[in-house]
């Protein structure tokens, strides 16, 4: 079974939300995400000050295996993106929770938030995969 | 029905993520196949291909229906434990399987064809071996592990007796030798030095271990494609499969036009594609932006559309290649495009060859 840290929020497609407070939050991708994908060779990540709605298309991250696309967990402006990941992609892999982060989005509504699953919820829609 | 290699439980042992490929349950990797892939090209991997198919071949007819049944010529084997890449195609000029033909003498073969394609391999050789005085065994009771890398050599050395030694003391690529037990072949799916060895399946997981100690890194089958594809190696069912000529697999160099009276099957049909010169051809595509090349992707040219057979990340080279079949008139250092997630890219046609012994090839 893989780590689900309970401080986070979750979305069905995978991806995670760290709250940063004053409306800005960190997402990444799981670590159950990534192990189903393997070795990350490419993310692309979206643009600084792109507009974002839950549910769109936002990044693709690109395993030896497959390319799959990211959805937005949530809606608000990007206020950051990881840039480390142009150069060391594998950090989604290694770290998904921490240094593999993909970017941070300044949140339109922080009630969003409640929208998303808690650990226990993520783990049963993994269950249910 | 899922088969399980002899060597199931160290695959387990050392953390492997299994999957099922043509029905055994094999390793994929065994947490990163592009560490595994690196340590094939900087020091030493071991992969368990005891899946794959030995058959022996041996009688009086041996050397006469190998001629007939492959379309190189095994009577350019002369040295004993010589081995030679072929395919063996239909009446239609298909490519039923590619294989290595493993010479003793005139009258004792060796070949090793695919696992994917085992039954109808055997099938096939027991219908067109009818007529000839051979007799043809598969031999299950062999296990079989590649130990391949720059440091491969090096390692099974520390494992061998002063016999076995000597048996492989100074053998040349794309030879073979029985060692005691072991039956060591310098051949190989990576592009690297290395060592395919055929043992006794009650031996393989003490050899397996003994290689882990040495320090050579278990590899699995993610690892061994993005090598082989590197090496610019086909792989069957993907690069080529009986709807495919050998000369639009990259595979003509395997072919033996001479002597003329070689009656092997599929002649006719090939000799009448290669005097026509209208089958397509494989060959190597680069893109070094951001992205992969998938296999099955639509490859447009000014002569009409090909396909990608295989496409993967390189992990060496640190971009995306592929093997692509397209119309013959496009050449080596053209721009063609492919059509990748809803876009047209641009990528570069080589000769589908990539990366030999740890160093990019082109």
């Amino acid at each position: 079974m893989s780590n689900i840290p309970s401080e986070l929020k979750y979305a069905t497609s995978h991806e995670w939300v760290r709250n940063e407070g004053n409306g800005v939050v960190t997402v990444g991708i799981t670590e159950h995400a990534q192990g189903l994908l393997g070795d990350m060779v490419f993310v692309e990540l979206p643009d600084v000050d792109d507009e974002i709605s839950t549910g769109d298309d936002v990044a693709v991250a690109e395993s030896v295996k497959a390319a799959s696309d990211i959805y937005a967990p949530i809606s608000g402006k990007v206020i950051e993106v990881n840039e480390d990941l142009d150069d060391s992609p594998e950090l989604v892999n290694s770290d998904a929770f921490g240094a593999g982060w993909l970017f941070k989005v300044q949140l339109d509504d922080a009630a969003d938030l409640d929208a998303l699953l808690d650990a226990e919820g993520y783990a049963n829609s993994i269950d249910e995969d | 029905m899922t088969n399980k290699t002899v060597l199931h439980a160290k695959h387990i042992e050392a953390g492997a993520k299994l999957v099922d490929f043509y029905g055994w349950e094999m390793p994929i990797n065994y947490g990163s196949q592009i560490e595994e892939h690196h340590a094939v090209r900087t020091d030493a991997g071991m992969f368990d291909v005891s899946h794959m198919t030995i058959v022996d071949v041996k009688g009086v007819d041996a050397q006469a229906f190998l001629r007939r049944l492959v379309i190189n010529d095994v009577a350019k084997l002369d040295v004993a434990g010589k081995a030679l890449y072929t395919g063996m195609c239909n009446h239609e000029g298909g490519v039923i399987d590619d294989l290595i033909v493993y010479f003793f003498t005139t009258t004792d073969y060796r070949l090793v064809v695919n696992s994917a394609t085992r039954e109808k391999d055997l099938a096939w050789i027991a219908e067109q071996s009818a007529e000839f005085d051979v007799t043809v065994t598969e031999r299950p009771e062999f296990a079989m592990i590649a130990v391949q890398g720059p440091q491969a050599k090096a390692k099974v050395a520390t494992l061998l007796n002063a016999e076995q030694l000597a048996a492989v003391d100074g053998m040349k690529p794309f030879f073979s030798a029985q060692a005691g037990d072991l039956f060591i072949a310098t051949t190989g799916y990576t592009g690297e030095d290395g060592y395919e060895i055929a043992l006794p399946a009650e031996q393989a997981a003490d050899l397996w271990q003994q290689l882990l100690d040495a320090g050579v890194q278990p590899c699995g089958l993610g690892a061994r494609d993005t090598l082989r594809l590197e090496a610019g190696m086909n792989l069957y069912g993907l690069d080529m499969d009986e709807s495919v000529s050998p000369l639009a697999a990259n595979m003509a160099w395997t072919i033996s036009w001479e002597p003329a009276d070689r009656n092997f099957i599929g002649r006719e049909v090939l000799t009448a594609q290669k005097a026509a010169g209208d089958q397509p051809k494989l060959v190597g595509l680069v893109f070094e932006e951001k992205g992969v090349l998938r296999t099955g992707l639509k490859v447009i040219t000014p002569f009409g559309e090909g396909i990608i057979t295989s496409g993967t990340f390189s992990p060496t080279l640190g971009h995306s290649i592929a093997m692509a079949r397209v119309p013959r008139s496009v050449s080596f250092g053209d721009t063609v495009e492919v059509e990748m997630r809803k876009k047209l890219v641009n990528v570069k046609v080589i000769k589908a060859s990539f990366v030999r012994n740890g160093k990019k090839v082109f």
